[in-house]
């Protein structure tokens, strides 16, 4: 014992000792790496749902993180407050009669947030990088529809210049495009198209998006980016007009009741993301002042695996499909005021009209299973209900198990609730028999719902094809008359959701987002839930 | 006392090697990818992305380029924040979990002795009774149901604190709090069991036939022989405290290190689930070591071989 004499410390500084050690540590946190930074005030705070994932345009495909790309970056167009296309960085544009070659003006002047000159030539770069396979871009798709895009963007061809996007001198591009596509000035405003300042990507790589370095274009610039802290955006001195908020704070906030909590006790003005508001609190809060909702451009649906028995049997699938309850759903798990959904197009599409679908019909459907062999579900092979451990996709599976027990007898649907990602996965090898899911239209049109289900479409999934609804996709594309258009893409839907049913729409989504009119004014519910930070002011009540 | 530190370091790198191997290679060979989204990705670009983060070929060899990483201090890109580095996440998010968390064990340590104590010295009296079942609560409501009823009370009722957020002195007393109480508990609960034992023991009459005080009994004889599970409990509560909680942290808003931990799993990025535990793991080493050293100096029939 004598040999530790050397270490003979006062036993009984022992539990001061550690309370002062953790005092120590905690000060030691605290002072050295700024554990606590000063928020800087901001004239604006919003909470966006999460972290975002990167702030690179080229790389983004969330919706949180698109819009602070689209607060830091402009294209050619842009939208206003309700969500309609007007000129971004192009002043002016004309499209060719044949709808396949548009030419853009950009606004005299234009600068990127140091002061540089932005020209066409950004543009051109901005795009080639984006369809570089080494960017590994993975909407690099929405530039497919330039002539040659997809062969540059899967590296088939590796002359940029064959591609179908011209710089013919600092002001001008024109664009060529393989089919008219009547949504190009909606791609065009979406972040994947927008320039980026490639000097600074090559300068600093991976760090380029990291405040001090990212150089923009857009209404905002990035000031300062707290991993799950805050992010906060200043007025770029250098866009084409003044905006009327000077600086935006935007809170990472994941957890939706510390999202309301935040909202409750004014320490945030804005809620804008659907998934930030507790599902739980909806039924208690849509009465109230704050609360805002929207329809918007989203469905939730079902998939069928038409390659598994029974499913493969067109008369089981309908029965599934008119004996579903929906109203039952929206009215008891989801509880926002979701419309039901008949079709996969959500509804506000300009000039298209969409078909029936098959409406809740039960005996019809009874009469339907026992023409397959099942009468009354006797006899109906287990399958299983392939859903997402995320938000309310299990208590939606739970009720349309509990549905089709009720009103088709079927006892043998078994729920399988997987994570995430576990769930992508399975879905995309149709490992499943019924599959929960959702669509988010990339834009405003019809198409980007109906040409998921082409035979073999990489989202498709469910074993479904049809030659002839191939044939119509290729001969809508090709066709310039939008109403003309609209009728084809009509008719293919009807294939979809009357004849040969593949999917069961379930219901549509809302946008719900909280804040009160005399705090936050430019936030206008609109169909894409777009919202362009350009356009909030703050009214005048308020300052 | 300097050979076993160095031999438990030296020990310490074959666990730890273990421990972030099979985090890897479980997170690896689960069904599920990192870089699946709701719209499937095109093969080339899901081709080029797994070659650029090193993983593609056979898990062998994308275990070894890890490994290869590691080794030189790198812990990779998260494939879920592609333009961050495991380094810098866990450089930003793990010191605002040690502020919180140092906070927490202070507030743990001081209410948990200082109610061990007071509860021992009334052994059966109606204060102990109180407190040992308000000790009982403390470990047994889980944190999301009171986080979320202190918010309620304080911050929404009383207005006396903010809901969530941090940046503030302010917003760091409710979250501490909340993660100090179920540690503090245990505390308590284990300062008293220990201490009513010691005070039975002869050293303590041999004191007290002295004439010491009571307080001169309790603080500088009984309690320094009774300190010893919670030494030995507060080294592995140190390392879970300090390195942040998912629970917490999601309901304060909090930037700390904890929600990784479970989303980066969720999430299927290799990188950002072996990194983190890493950290945890070398904390819960270090802290272990802490705590024997500390038993050593405390308890003198503890030898160090």
């Amino acid at each position: 014992m004598e040999g530790i004499g050397s270490l003979r410390i006062s036993r009984g500084w022992i539990v001061p000792g550690i309370l002062a050690g953790a005092v120590v540590l905690f000060f030691a946190f605290f002072y050295c790496f700024g554990g606590w930074t000063l928020s800087a005030p901001a004239d604006l705070t919003l909470c966006n749902g999460d972290e975002p994932q990167t702030l690179d345009p080229a790389i983004v495909t969330g919706q949180l993180e698109g819009r602070i790309c689209l607060a830091l970056f402009e294209g050619l167009t842009t939208r206003n407050a309700k969500g309609d296309i007007i000129p971004g960085m192009a002043e002016s544009w004309e499209i060719s009669p044949d709808g396949l070659t548009y030419t853009f003006h950009l606004r005299p002047g234009i600068k990127w947030s140091n002061g540089e000159p932005l020209t066409a030539y950004d543009f051109l770069n901005s795009w080639e990088r984006v369809l570089n396979p080494a960017t590994a871009s993975e909407y690099s798709y929405q530039l497919y529809y330039l002539v040659n895009g997809e062969a540059y963007g899967t590296g088939k061809i590796t002359d940029f210049s064959q591609v179908g996007v011209k710089a013919p001198d600092d002001h001008t591009l024109v664009v060529t495009l393989t089919h008219p596509t009547a949504f190009f000035l909606e791609l065009t405003s979406f972040q994947t198209l927008v320039p980026v300042h490639l000097p600074t990507v090559k300068k600093y790589g991976n760090d380029w998006i990291k405040p001090g370095k990212m150089v923009s274009d857009g209404p905002y610039v990035l000031k300062d980016w707290r991993l799950n802290d805050y992010i906060l955006v200043e007025a770029n001195p250098y866009y084409w007009r003044p905006v009327p908020v000077h600086r935006i704070k935007v809170l990472p906030t994941n957890s939706p009741t510390a999202c309301f909590n935040l909202f409750y006790s004014h320490k945030t003005d804005l809620i804008l993301d659907t998934r930030s508001i507790p599902s739980t609190l909806v039924q208690d809060i849509k009465d109230k002042p704050y609360f805002h909702a929207n329809p918007f451009g989203a469905t939730s649906f079902m998939r069928f695996n038409v390659k598994r028995k029974p499913f493969d049997d067109v008369r089981v699938r309908k029965a599934l499909a008119l004996a579903l309850d929906k109203e039952d759903i929206v009215t008891k798990i989801t509880r926002a005021g979701e419309p039901v959904a008949d079709t996969l197009v959500p509804p506000g599409n300009a000039g298209y009209t969409p078909p029936e679908g098959l409406g809740y019909h039960v005996d019809q459907a009874r009469q339907l299973l026992a023409a397959a062999g099942y009468p009354n579900g006797v006899g109906f092979p287990d399958v299983n209900l392939l859903y997402a451990i995320r938000g309310n996709s299990p208590q939606v599976a739970a009720e349309m198990q509990a549905l089709w027990r009720r009103d088709l007898g079927i006892t043998s649907i078994h729920l399988r609730g997987q994570e995430w990602k576990v769930y992508l996965n399975t879905q995309q090898l149709s490992d499943f028999d019924l599959c929960l899911g959702a669509w988010l239209g990339d834009y405003n049109d019809p198409q980007t719902f109906i040409d998921m289900f082409v035979t073999d479409g990489g989202n498709n999934d469910t074993g479904w094809g049809d030659p002839q609804y191939d044939a119509m996709l290729a001969t809508s594309e090709n066709t310039a008359d939008p109403v003309k258009r609209m009728g084809i893409l009509r008719d293919m839907e009807k294939i979809l959701v009357d004849d040969e049913v593949p999917i069961v729409p379930i219901y549509f989504w809302v946008g719900m987002s909280l804040y009160y009119s005399d705090k936050v004014g430019g936030f206008e519910p609109n169909f894409v839930d777009d919202h362009r930070w350009g356009e909030f002011f703050i009214p005048e009540e308020k300052k | 006392m300097t050979a076993l530190i160095a031999r438990r370091l030296l020990q310490a790198i074959p666990v730890l090697f273990i421990v972030v191997t099979l985090t890897f290679l479980l997170v690896r060979s689960s069904p599920g990818n990192p870089f699946s989204t709701e719209k499937k990705i095109p093969k080339e670009i899901m081709e080029e992305l797994e070659t650029q983060y090193d993983l593609h070929g056979t898990i062998g060899h994308q275990y070894v380029q890890y490994m290869t990483k590691v080794a030189q201090g790198n812990l990779g890109i998260s494939t879920q924040y592609r333009n961050r580095t495991v380094n810098e996440i866990i450089a930003q998010t793990l010191p605002v979990s040690m502020t919180l968390g140092s906070m927490a064990y202070f507030l743990a340590l001081l209410f948990g002795i200082t109610c061990g104590a007071w509860a021992a010295v009334r052994h059966n009296a109606w204060g102990d009774r109180a407190l040992m079942i308000f000790a009982l609560l403390g470990i047994s409501i889980p944190t999301f149901v009171l986080a979320p009823v202190m918010v309620m009370i304080f911050a929404i009722w009383l207005n006396v604190l903010p809901v969530a957020g941090w940046g503030s002195p302010d917003q760091i007393i409710l979250p501490a709090i909340c993660l100090s109480i179920p540690f503090a508990a245990t505390i308590a609960r284990l300062t008293r069991g220990s201490l009513l034992e010691v005070l039975k023991l002869d050293f303590v009459r041999t004191a007290r036939a002295k004439g010491l005080s009571e307080d001169a009994v309790l603080f500088r004889h009984a309690l320094k022989v009774a300190i010893l599970p919670v030494i030995g409990y507060s080294g592995p509560a140190a390392a879970g405290i300090l390195t942040g909680s998912i629970v917490i942290e999601t309901l304060f808003g909090i930037p700390g290190i904890g929600p990784f931990f479970v989303n980066s799993a969720l999430n299927f990025d290799p990188f950002m689930t072996s990194g983190v535990v890493l950290v945890f793991s070398s904390f819960l080493i270090a802290f272990n070591l802490v705590a024997d050293i500390l038993y050593f100096i405390v308890d003198r029939r503890v030898r160090l071989e």
